[in-house]
């Protein structure tokens, strides 16, 4: 058992956190040291979140937290109170079997093994909805925090040029998945 | 990740309150760098105090004449994409999106960025001797693996660099940063702010016990800055890769001439790596190839290599030039393009 908190009310116990995921209001209870990644993948047992390397290096933990992509590794789960995440199985908006972005990595073989892919997904809907990237160059650099060691690369940047092309043309309306 | 007890506060008072409670707690704002190395037990703080919630410190506040106070929980992106840093500070926003990644600005904070600890092998590894992680048990770096180590400024005790690219921007900008602590506000010139290892490497800057970063302000004098610089980052990837030298240079120019210049290097020492005497040479002189090199030479004069990095002595007075010429000839340095032209 942990000891007690020596001085102000600062448990070393689970404490109270309510947060929305996947649109859906949660309150859970969450010991200070499990991390955004372990909460989703133990307690809740939401496993298209991948752990990779576990240090903010390789992106396959990447969700998005209020609409901005992060490395759930490095986001402590009690610090999430109060936040919207969304994870690669809360993307597809109502109605739809796949986001746009995850239909468009299947029509373009964006993936061999497939361990990347949920953290490339997230931070690709993610980009498209930051509204900068203009060129191949453009998602090259913004997707550096994403590490495929398939090397599938050609065919990730391809699904992307093909989501925001659309989206330029207004042909398809993609909404920041909350 | 050690046990440890949590405790959010809600204002800057209750934050060193909470300081002074519990001296062996950590501040956890964007966690990109505790959360790693608390998963390291490089760290492993007995509480952590989130000040995540601190309305005072989330926003970038006008000053006189163009100068900003950005709180210190602004995100590195948040600041880098901030139409007034863009347009101000350019340099700022460049050396910010050479850093990192996407997903790492988005959480990491300004505050955080500065307090940021090296990338040494030897300091991550807790099962090797380090002095700045463990005083007076030794550097292993100085005869092992130290590629990215220092050539400036180092010590017997510690070879370290500082690994941020914001802050060496924010070296030539002149920023001040500013803390409060028990006994009230401050404020630390940014040259200050970060220090040298001597024998005392266990500490990397001169914040004191119970202060915590409040904001950082970038003045209306570097506003001068926003036509002639770069950020120049050379490193092993084209992206997402620590620098091995990097290069803030920000001129203000009349015509030909130089009226002022700020150089600061990253990748090479244990702070943003300055020196007033290489800046100094500039003034009111004409900007050329002849002068840049002799700027560059002022500024590494005494750089010390070791096995793995002596390569970088020639390759930060080259990047040193390169960089001037871009400046001079308003052509920044590209994030995306990264041929050096």
């Amino acid at each position: 058992m942990a000891p007690p908190a020596k001085a102000t009310s600062a448990p070393f116990h689970a404490q109270t956190v309510s947060l929305t995921l996947n649109g859906e209001n949660k309150t859970l209870q969450v010991e200070p040291w499990t991390t955004l990644l372990d909460l989703l993948r133990h307690d809740l047992r939401l496993t298209g979140t991948k752990k990779g390397c576990d240090h903010g290096q390789c992106g396959a933990c990447t969700v998005l937290i209020d609409g901005e992509r992060m490395n759930s590794c490095l986001q402590l789960a009690i610090m999430q109170d109060g936040k919207a995440i969304t994870t690669v199985e809360g993307l597809a908006g109502e109605g739809e079997d796949l986001h746009p972005m995850q239909a468009a990595f299947i029509s373009h073989d964006a993936f061999q093994c497939g361990y990347c892919t949920p953290g490339q997904i997230c931070s690709a809907v993610a980009l498209v909805n930051e509204g900068r990237a203009k060129s191949r160059d453009d998602i090259r650099e913004m997707m550096s925090g994403n590490i495929c060691r398939c090397g599938a690369y050609p065919n990730i940047v391809d699904a992307i040029e093909e989501v925001l092309a659309e989206q330029q043309s207004g042909s398809r309306h993609l909404e920041a998945a909350e | 990740m050690n046990r440890f007890s949590y405790l959010r506060a809600s204002d800057v008072g209750e934050v060193v309150s909470a300081l002074k409670d519990a001296p062996a707690a950590k501040i956890i704002a964007g966690g990109t760098n505790l959360v790693d190395l608390m998963k390291y037990n490089v760290e492993r703080p007995e509480r952590l105090i989130d000040i995540t919630h601190v309305e005072a410190l989330q926003e970038i506040i006008e000053g006189e004449n163009g100068s900003l106070r950005i709180g210190a929980l602004v995100s590195n992106s948040a600041l880098a994409y901030d139409a007034r840093v863009t347009e101000r500070f350019p340099l700022l926003s460049s050396a910010l999106l050479a850093g990192a990644t996407p997903q790492l600005r988005n959480a990491a904070t300004v505050g955080g960025n500065i307090n940021q600890r090296t990338r040494c092998y030897y300091f991550y590894d807790a099962g090797t001797p380090c002095n700045k992680r463990e005083p007076g048990t030794g550097c292993p770096a100085k005869t092992g693996l130290n590629r990215i180590h220092a050539i400036l400024g180092q010590s017997e005790a510690c070879i370290a660099t500082h690994p941020s690219d914001m802050c060496v921007a924010m070296a030539a900008l002149e920023a001040v940063v500013h803390v409060t602590g028990p006994d009230g506000e401050r404020d630390i010139p940014f040259a200050d702010y970060h220090r040298l290892p001597g024998d005392t490497p266990q500490k990397d800057n001169t914040l004191l016990d119970g202060e915590v970063v409040t904001g950082i302000t970038l003045p209306a004098s570097s506003t001068q800055f926003s036509a002639n610089y770069t950020y120049l980052k050379l490193r092993d990837r084209l992206s997402y890769a620590f620098a091995l030298v990097s290069v803030a240079v920000a001129l203000e120019k009349e015509g030909d001439t130089v009226k002022r210049a700020r150089i600061a290097l990253g990748g090479v020492a244990h702070k943003p790596w300055r020196r007033a005497e290489a800046e100094a040479l500039f003034e009111g002189k004409a900007a050329d190839s002849g002068l840049f090199a002799r700027v560059a030479d002022a500024l590494i004069d005494g750089a010390r290599g070791y096995e793995h990095n002596a390569f970088k002595i020639r390759m930060a007075r080259e990047a040193i030039i390169r960089a001037l010429e871009q400046a001079s000839a308003g052509t920044p340095q590209s994030n995306i393009d990264k041929h050096i032209v």
